[in-house]
This record gives C-alpha cells, structure tokens and sequence, in this order.
C-alpha cells in the first residue's frame, strides 16, 4: 500500500500535471467516499477493478475491504483527482444541476456485480437466522455513518467552489440528521435485540450517562477548537483587509508623498497635493461603498455635485474649501445655473479670500428651496466700490441667479470675510 | 457669566490619542499654561490606559480621539459614564478626531462626549472649544451641524407626542449658521442674542441629540447604512 499523506494539504488540485503524484480521494465521479477511484487514478487502472477488489475483499475476506475502505476513507484527504474518465454516475448539467447519466458498459457490470455480491453476502449470513438479527442494525448503522462521513466530504468540498446556497444548506443538515438518526435507530435495535426489551430503560440511562461524560471530557476542547478556527477566519479577513489598505496607500497615498518631496520648492503645490490626496483617502476610508469610487461619473445628485465642484476649486487654487451639505436632490437646470454661480464665488473665495483660513461652503436643500452660501475670512471688498467693468461678480453670480429665477445676496465687511448666499427654487416639474 | 474666556483659570486635561506624535503636537500647541491656561496631566494612547488615567487624574475635560486601539472613543466613553455624571467636577469630553465621517461624529456624541472638532482645528480655537467644554457647552464643528441638521430635518413630518425632540425654529438658525462657518460671536451677532445664549441653544440642541431623538436618529442612521 502507498503511504498515505495524512497531513497534506487537500489544496492542490490538480494531480494530473504534477510528476510525483500524491494519493487523494476523487471528489469527482466518486460512488462512496470517492477512495475506489482515487486510488485507481493513483496507480492508473481502470475504476471498475479497484472496485472490484474491494468488492471481493468484502465478500470474501470477512469484512476486510470495509475495514480497508473505511480506513481510507478516513485518512486519506479529498482532492479534486484521481481519475478524469468521467464515468460519473450523475453528470453535471451547465446550469449547475445533476442528473443521471446514461450509464456506459462498465458501470453496468460494475452495478451488476455490486448486487450480486450483496446478495451473496446476505445469503452467506443468513438473515433469518441468529447472526441475521445483527445485520439488519448493523446496515442501519453503516448507512448513517456512510451518511454523515460524506456530508463532512460535501461540506469540504463546498468549502473551495464556494457554491453553496441556502437550500443546499438546508439539505446538507437534512442529510447529516438522518445519518445521525440512522445510526442511533441501528443502536437502539442493536441494543433492543441483543438484550431483552425490558432491560432497555437500564440501557437508555446507561448510554445517556456514557454520552454526557464523553460531551464534559470532549466538550471544552470542540469549543475551543471551533473558536480557535473562527479566530483564525477572523485573522485571514483581517490580513486580507490590511493587504487592500496597504495596496490602497501604496498606490495613491506612497505616489503623492514622492510628488510632494519633487515638489518641495513650490509651497501651493505641495498644498494642493495634499489636499488632494486627502480627499480622496478621507473618500476612500470613510465613504460608504458605492458613492465617491468613480470620479469621473458626472454627479446628478446636488449634494456630490457641490462637493465635486469644491474639490475642483480646490485643486485648481489650492485654497482648502470644506462643505457642508443638508438634505440632497436631483439636479435640474436652475440648480446647474445655481452651482455655476456658486463655482464662480468659490473661485473668487479662494483667490482674494483664501489667506484667512479655509473657504466655507453650505450648501441646504429645504422642500423646494436650495440654498447655498460660500464664505471665506478674506479681507473682504464693497460691491459699491468694485468698478463697473469687473463684471465677475454682478454677472456670474447675481446676473446669472436672477436671470435663472433665484437670487444672490453678497455680505462683506472689512476684516470680516466675504459671504455670498444663493438661493433658489426648484423646477416645478422636478420632484 | 463673567468666567468666559477667563484665561487666569487653569483647566486640566488628558490627551488621548494613539499617535503621539499628534499628542506632542497637541501638547505643544496648547499646553503652555501660562498662555493658554491649559493643563495637560495626562495623556493615554488606548482604552485601558485612558480609563486608568482619567480615573486617576479627575481632569476636567478629556480630548478624545475616535479611533483608539481596545474598542475605540466609544468605550472610551461607555467605561467613564459615572465620572460624567458625577455630581461634583464631572469629566466632561470633546471628541477630537481626523474624522467627520458621520458615524463617528453620531456615535460619540451620543456616548455622551460635549462637543467634536476635527484635528484640523487650530491651536486657538482649541483653547476656546476646551474651556467652552469646560464650562458645560456644546462646541459643534461646522461638518458637525450639518449632521444634526440632517438628522432632524427628516423629523419635519411632526410626530405629535415628541415636540421635545424638534429643533425650535432658533436652534435651527444658530445649527446652520454654525454648519456656514460662523463662530459663536459671529452667530450672537447676527442674531442679536448674547454668546451665551448662543451657547445655551447648541447646548438644548445636544441634549435632544442625546437623549429625545434616538428614534429618529436611528432611522436616519439606519436609512444612511451608519448602525
């Protein structure tokens, strides 16, 4: 017999490409626990004569080829190997469901044989007589264990192609409770057969008893041990999580930090710099998902459409600007004409207003109203005393917001800052 | 109250914050007591550490930082709620943190902390929030405002029985005046109110916020992905 790998690691699939091939348990096209065709993909023979042999070692051989198989069964990990002829008793349709395939020559036979040598085996212990009143539980409690060992397989299994829905999760539990059922009805007549019937309450107690203390001895270690194993999951999301970070600030944040030591002659630059990036990682760490990941998307919201023109003010001047925004809607053309204004009064913050710290805009959406106010802690100007040429302000902002319906109030003091505050009432047709 | 900005004062408080070179900044901005009056006597880099000290030291105010290592601000919080409610020199909070990311805002704010200011805060402005806090005010940072004034502004179809949790028509001046950028003084300026009573609306406006609103602010916080 080959030496079993017991430890290795069933995560290497592909046995055919490698040259020293190791012995794994087919997961695929598989009767029982898949050990038949796992070890004819091994040793290269056909399936049928591996099954074969057990077969007659079961027969013939008092129950060596289930010690045999069993003994595989357990030691041997499953891998997605052994022997691609594709004699599957089911195949798998594209969409994921099974069906049974047209069965081929060999596993005619195969089938055939397997019958016979059961009731061969049957006859040769002879069910009505006194060794039969044993077979029949003991079946019971074979199939249960057959059962539930290949569930654990399944769950395996499931376990690299990810493929388990709901239901199939539900019928994996199913299947485990009836080969649990199975096995303790195969006990229990078992039991009822071998001793008298009245006896059983004794029995039952005893059992009960056996099965607490063996829960208090092995029970703190199963705990710890599916605690260990969560723990470990945790540890693997983490990492996992910690490695996009570290790609995240590789990429943006490492790339920006170079431009800035390039740049560091140049004071707006290496501002502007930083804000940007700034931006983006606050973006990035504190934005739900799904909003702020595509940059180039033009907004149709008012909120991101405000905070999008800030930070483009922002960049080109490199003057913070911090916005605030209550409420949202959608954009319409007034509300465009409105933010046109407000750029115009965020640029003009930024150039003559930018010293006195940080520009201030607030932006409000209350029922039909939009209100948005930009302010910043420059020197401020007097509207009066601007010449009638410049025609920045009275034209891109309170021309343009009285033209689209709203109005514009400019506030200025000396010392105190400039404000403009725009307001405007949505299209009706907006909703 | 004539104790306003009265810089003779010495006002105690602990630094947590688990960068330190942030808390030598921090330190070196503000914690010249000569100038500023502020005493830095403590300082604690994670939960444990923070609970220790601020049990040992008893400051008056504690600048918390959101994201601690051992469970962050929040418990932070949660384990010093006795020394808040103390009836005598409670330790009271202000949240400093680099971000104003809502949930973060919400949820320490609700733990119970005074006020929140982002780190990009300057070292003046710092002083006046520690001894507004001090003095039992509610310091809001613009961001801040905004949140409340969204929280609340989904509460305009009025539940009948919960008036004490809606803004008055003043609170939600002076929050959006604040949410523009205007100081306190700004603010009792263009309202022609006095400072203090400026104070004591954003104070009327943290106590709905902690206490009145949980509903609303869960379903606002619910609708938002932030709980």
């Amino acid at each position: 017999m080959p030496v079993v790998p017991a430890s290795s690691s069933p995560h290497v699939p592909d046995t055919e490409e490698q040259p020293q091939r190791r012995l794994y348990r087919s997961a695929d096209g598989r009767m029982l626990g898949g050990v038949a065709r796992g070890l004819a993909g091994h040793l290269g023979l056909p399936v049928v004569w591996v099954r074969l042999a057990f077969l007659g070692m079961f027969m013939f051989g008092e129950g060596l080829g289930v010690l045999l198989y069993a003994a595989f069964w357990v030691f041997v990990p499953l891998g997605v190997g052994g022997k691609p002829t594709g004699r599957s008793l089911f195949e798998t349709l594209p969409d994921g469901r099974r069906r049974l395939r047209t069965p081929d020559k060999g596993q005619i036979v195969a089938l055939a044989v397997l019958a016979v040598g059961v009731v061969l085996f049957i006859t040769k212990v002879q069910v009505g007589g006194e060794s039969g009143r044993y077979l029949w539980p003991t079946l019971l409690v074979g199939a249960g264990v057959v059962l539930v060992w290949r569930q654990a397989d399944n769950a395996r299994r499931a376990h690299w192609t990810a493929a388990a829905g709901r239901n199939a999760r539900l019928l994996q539990a199913g299947r485990a409770l009836a080969g649990v059922a199975l096995v303790g009805v195969g006990l229990t007549v078992f039991i009822v057969v071998r001793g008298s019937a009245a006896q059983l309450g004794n029995l039952l107690t005893a059992t009960l008893a056996v099965l607490v203390g063996i829960a208090l001895l092995a029970g703190p270690w199963l705990i710890r041990m599916t605690q260990d194993l969560s723990e470990e999951r945790l540890m693997r999301i983490r990492a996992q999580e910690r490695a996009e970070v570290a790609a995240h600030v590789h990429d943006s944040v490492l790339h920006t930090l170079t431009l800035i030591q390039r740049n560091a002659e140049d004071a707006g630059e290496v501002r502007r710099l930083a804000r940007a990036q700034e931006r983006e990682l606050r973006n990035w760490l504190y934005k739900p998902e799904g909003t702020g990941k595509d940059e180039a998307e033009e907004p149709d919201t008012l909120a991101e459409a405000v905070k999008k023109t800030a930070a483009e003010v922002e960049d080109h001047h490199g003057v913070p600007i911090e916005v605030v925004v209550v409420g949202d809607c959608p954009l319409d053309d007034r509300l465009g004409a409105q933010l046109q204004a407000a750029r115009e009064a965020m640029v003009n913050a930024a150039k003559y207003g930018g010293e006195g710290g940080p520009v201030q805009v607030y932006a409000e959406v209350e029922g039909r109203t939009v209100f948005v106010s930009v302010r910043d802690r420059g020197p401020g100007f007097d509207i009066d005393a601007v010449p009638g040429d410049r025609m920045g302000v009275r034209e891109s902002i309170i021309g343009r917001m009285q033209r689209n319906g709203g109005t514009a109030r400019l506030r200025s003091a000396a010392g105190g800052g400039t404000e403009v505050e725009l307001e405007m009432e949505r299209a009706a047709s907006a909703q | 109250m004539t104790e306003e900005n009265d810089r003779s004062r010495h006002v105690r408080v602990v630094l947590v914050d688990d960068h330190r070179m942030f808390r030598t900044g921090v330190q070196a901005e503000i914690g010249e007591t000569e100038r500023t009056g502020v005493e830095v006597v403590g300082e604690a880099a994670d939960v444990d550490q923070a609970v220790t000290v601020i049990t040992a030291t008893r400051p008056e105010v504690v600048l918390l930082d959101v994201h601690l290592p051992g469970g962050g601000g929040v418990e932070v919080l949660r384990r010093c709620a006795p020394l808040m409610a103390a009836a005598e020199n409670p330790v009271r909070f202000l949240a400093l943190s680099v971000s104003d990311a809502a949930e973060d805002v919400i949820g320490v704010i609700r733990g119970g902390a005074r006020g929140y200011v982002t780190k990009t805060i300057t070292g003046a402005d710092l002083v006046d929030s520690v001894f507004r806090v001090q003095e039992g005010d509610a310091v809001f940072s613009p961001r801040l405002a905004g949140f409340v004034l969204d929280a609340f502004a989904s509460t305009d179809a009025p539940p009948v029985d919960e008036d004490m949790d809606r803004l008055t028509q003043r609170e939600r001046e002076v929050l959006r005046l604040i949410a523009r950028g205007y100081a306190y003084k700004e603010i009792a300026k263009q309202l022609f109110i006095s400072v203090k009573t400026v104070e004591s609306h954003v104070s009327a406006v943290l106590r709905k916020l902690q206490l009145s609103n949980r509903h609303e602010l869960t379903r606002w916080a619910t609708a938002r992905r932030l709980v």
